[in-house]
C-alpha cells in the first residue's frame, strides 16, 4: 500500500498516565487519557470538541512527543503508516508534524518573531528560509516588517497569523492545533478557521482541538467528541445539525442542546463514562 | 533625563543615610579612638591625653562634629585616618587597587563558573550531575568565608607549602621590586576562597531560573517545532535567564564588599576589607566613614549597571511595557 492510501495520523488506544504522589510516599498512577483512537485523513480537518480541562491538549502532546516527564504513554501513533517512535518524531517534528499553539505565550519573549518563525537554521540555510517565511508572511497578509517586532508587540490576530506562518514553513503533513481560538474576535476566529480550510485542501491533515464546539460544527469535516479523557465517538459534522437526532451518545446531544442557538441547556453530569 | 535625575536625588539620599548611620554607630560604638590609639597601659600622661582628644575634636557632642565632618567631605576633605595616619582619600585609593584585582577575579569567576554549571545542572537535572553540583553548592554556600580562608590556609599554605600565609606580596621585599608573578601567587588563595562564597549561590540560582524557563510554555513550542536540548538552551534558555543572572551578579557587589572584609582579615592582605577591620576596631571614624561612602557608591553603580543592561537583553523593559 502506498503512504497516500494511508491516514496521515493515526491513533491506537492511546493512554496517558501520570505518576503522582500522594500522601507521602504513597505512589499513585493517574489516568488521564483512556484508550483512545483517532484517525485523521489527508485533506479533512478533524476536531476534538471537549470542556477545558478533560486532558484534550494531552492528545497534542502526545502526538508531538512533548507530554511531561512524569507521564507515562501507551498505545500506538502512526504518521502516514510510519510508527511515530521516539526517533521518527525528533525526524518529523517542525517538518511534517507542526504544531499550533494557543497563544502568543508560546512564543519566546525575548527573540524576534521572524527569527522564531524560521526556526533554529545553519547559516547556509538562512537565506532560503527567509525566503519561505516572506511567502508565509505574505500569504497571511503580514508585513514583512512583522518579522522584526517582539511577541509583545504583535496584536491578537497578527499574532495568530505569525503563529499559522510557523506552521506552514515546511508543507507539513499534518497540522495540530491546540485551542487556536479562544479570545478572539469571531471575525478572526473565523479568518483562522477559513486559513485552516485552506491548509487542508492543499492535502494536510489538520487535527484540531478545541471546546468551542461552535466554531467545530461550522469548519470541522469530522468531529470526536472528548469527554473525561475518552472519545465517545467520532461522527461527521452533520449529525450535529438539528437536535442531534443522528448521534449516539447522551453526552454528545447534550453538547448540541448546550450551544446557543439551541435550547443552551447545561449537560446533567454523566456519572461514568460508557 | 528624569530617569538620571531620580537616580541622582536616589543616590545623594543613599550617601546621606549611609553616613549619618555609620557615624551613629561609631559613637555610640563602645571603642573609644583614643584607647585605641594609644593602648590600653601607656604612660601618656592626662594633660597629654586630653590634649589629644581636643585636637581630634572628641570633647565636642556628636552632632557639631558630625556637621564638622560633613562641611569637609562636601569639600573633599575626607580628613585623616587615625589608624594609619595618612589622609583618608589616599589610603582607600592605596588600600582599593588591592582589592579591585582580588574582587574582579572573584566576581568574574564566581559570576562566570556559577553560570555554566548552573546550565550544566539544569539541563542534566535529577542526573549524578546535578546531585553532585547541588550537594557542592549547597556546602559551600553554608560555610562561612572565615572558615574557609582558614582551611585553605592550614591546607594549601601550611601544610602543602603551595601559596604564601598572607599580605599581598613577599615579606621584607621593597615594592618596587616585587613582580607580577608573585602579586599573582599571593592573590590565589584569597581569590578563590572569596569566589567559592559567590559560586554556589550562582549556580544553584542559575539552576532554577533556567529550570522555570525550560518548564515554560515556549519551550514547549520549540520542542514541538523539533529544536534540539542544545538549540533550546542556546537560543532561548541563555537569554531569558540572563536577566536574573545580570541581577544577583550585580547585586552580589555588596556581598563582595562584607567577603572582602572577612577574607582579607584572614590572610592579611593589605586591602580595603582589611582596612575597614582596623578603622573599626580602632574607632577611627574618618575612615570607617570614608571606605563606608566608597562602597556604598560602588554597590550603587554596580544596582545601576544592572538596571541599564535590563533594557539592553530585555525590549520590554526597554520600552517601558509592563513585566508580566
Amino acid at each position: 500500500m502506498k503512504d497516500k492510501d494511508k491516514p496521515v495520523l493515526a491513533v491506537k488506544d492511546l493512554s496517558v498516565s501520570f505518576t503522582m504522589y500522594d500522601g507521602g510516599m504513597r505512589r499513585r498512577e493517574r489516568e488521564m487519557v483512556h484508550q483512545l483512537s483517532l484517525t485523521v485523513n489527508a485533506g479533512e480537518i478533524v476536531a476534538v470538541a471537549g470542556s477545558s480541562g478533560s486532558g484534550k491538549s494531552l492528545l497534542a502532546h502526545a502526538i508531538l512527543g512533548i507530554l511531561p516527564k512524569n507521564a507515562n504513554m501507551t498505545g500506538t501513533l502512526e504518521f502516514c503508516g510510519r510508527r511515530l517512535d521516539e526517533k521518527a518524531l525528533k525526524q518529523l517534528r517542525g517538518k511534517e508534524i507542526s504544531f499550533i499553539p494557543q497563544s502568543v505565550k508560546y512564543l519566546d519573549p525575548l527573540m524576534k518573531v521572524g527569527r522564531q518563525v524560521m526556526g533554529p537554521c545553519r547559516r547556509r540555510e538562512r537565506r532560503s528560509r527567509q525566503a519561505k517565511m516572506k511567502q508565509a508572511f505574505a500569504r497571511y497578509q503580514l508585513e514583512e516588517s512583522v518579522a522584526k517586532l517582539y511577541p509583545y508587540q504583535l496584536s491578537g490576530g497578527m499574532a495568530r497569523r505569525v503563529l499559522i506562518s510557523g506552521a506552514v514553513m515546511n508543507q507539513a503533513k499534518l497540522i495540530v492545533a491546540d485551542e487556536p481560538t479562544p479570545g478572539l474576535q469571531e471575525t478572526l476566529a473565523r479568518e483562522t478557521m477559513k486559513n485552516f480550510r485552506e491548509l487542508a485542501e492543499e492535502g494536510c491533515g489538520v487535527l484540531l482541538i478545541t471546546h468551542d464546539i461552535d466554531l467545530a460544527l461550522k469548519m470541522a469535516d469530522r468531529i470526536a467528541v472528548f469527554y473525561e479523557g475518552d472519545i465517545l465517538e467520532t461522527v461527521p459534522a452533520e449529525a450535529f445539525a438539528g437536535d442531534g437526532e443522528a448521534l449516539g451518545h447522551p453526552y454528545s446531544r447534550a453538547f448540541v442542546k448546550a450551544l446557543p442557538q439551541n435550547e443552551f441547556c447545561a449537560p446533567e453530569s454523566f456519572g461514568s463514562r460508557v | 533625563m528624569k530617569k538620571f535625575i531620580f537616580q541622582a536625588v536616589r543616590m545623594v539620599t543613599l550617601l546621606i543615610a549611609i553616613s549619618i548611620l555609620s557615624f551613629l554607630m561609631m559613637a555610640k560604638s563602645p571603642v573609644d579612638p583614643l584607647t585605641a590609639y594609644i593602648g590600653t597601659n601607656s604612660t601618656i600622661s592626662e594633660e597629654a591625653k586630653e590634649e589629644i582628644a581636643e585636637y581630634w575634636g572628641l570633647n565636642e557632642p556628636p552632632l557639631e562634629r558630625f556637621l564638622a565632618w560633613a562641611g569637609n567631605t562636601l569639600r573633599g576633605d575626607f580628613g585623616e585616618s587615625i589608624v594609619y595616619k595618612q589622609p583618608v582619600l589616599t589610603v582607600i585609593k592605596e588600600r582599593f587597587r588591592y582589592s579591585l584585582a582580588l574582587m574582579l577575579i572573584a566576581w568574574l569567576s564566581s559570576g562566570i563558573l556559577g553560570f555554566l554549571l548552573g546550565i550544566g545542572a539544569a539541563v542534566c537535572k535529577d542526573s549524578v550531575l546535578d546531585k553532585t553540583l547541588k550537594m557542592v553548592c549547597l556546602t559551600f554556600q553554608s560555610a562561612p568565608t572565615f572558615w574557609v580562608g582558614l582551611l585553605m590556609l592550614s591546607i594549601f599554605a601550611v601544610n602543602l607549602g603551595w601559596f604564601p600565609i598572607g599580605l599581598a606580596a613577599p615579606m621584607g621585599k621593597v615594592a618596587s621590586e616585587v613582580t607580577v608573578g608573585e602579586r599573582i601567587h599571593h592573590l590565589v588563595l584569597p581569590s578563590v576562597t572569596l569566589s567559592i562564597l559567590g559560586i554556589g549561590k550562582i549556580t544553584l540560582y542559575t539552576r532554577q531560573k533556567l529550570l522555570e524557563i525550560l518548564g515554560s510554555e515556549f519551550i514547549l513550542y520549540a520542542r514541538a517545532r523539533g529544536e534540539s536540548v542544545w538549540q533550546i538552551v542556546k537560543g532561548h534558555g541563555i537569554k531569558n535567564i540572563a536577566i536574573p543572572a545580570i541581577t544577583v551578579q550585580f547585586a552580589s557587589f555588596s556581598e563582595l564588599f562584607g567577603g572582602i572584609a572577612l577574607a582579607e582579615t584572614v590572610f592579611s592582605y593589605p586591602g580595603i576589607g582589611s582596612a575597614v577591620t582596623a578603622a573599626g576596631l580602632g574607632g577611627d571614624v574618618p575612615l570607617l566613614l570614608g571606605i563606608a561612602i566608597f562602597s556604598a557608591i560602588f554597590v550603587f553603580a554596580g544596582n545601576l549597571i544592572a538596571n541599564i543592561l535590563y533594557g539592553i537583553v530585555d525590549p520590554r523593559i526597554r520600552e517601558g511595557v509592563s513585566h508580566e
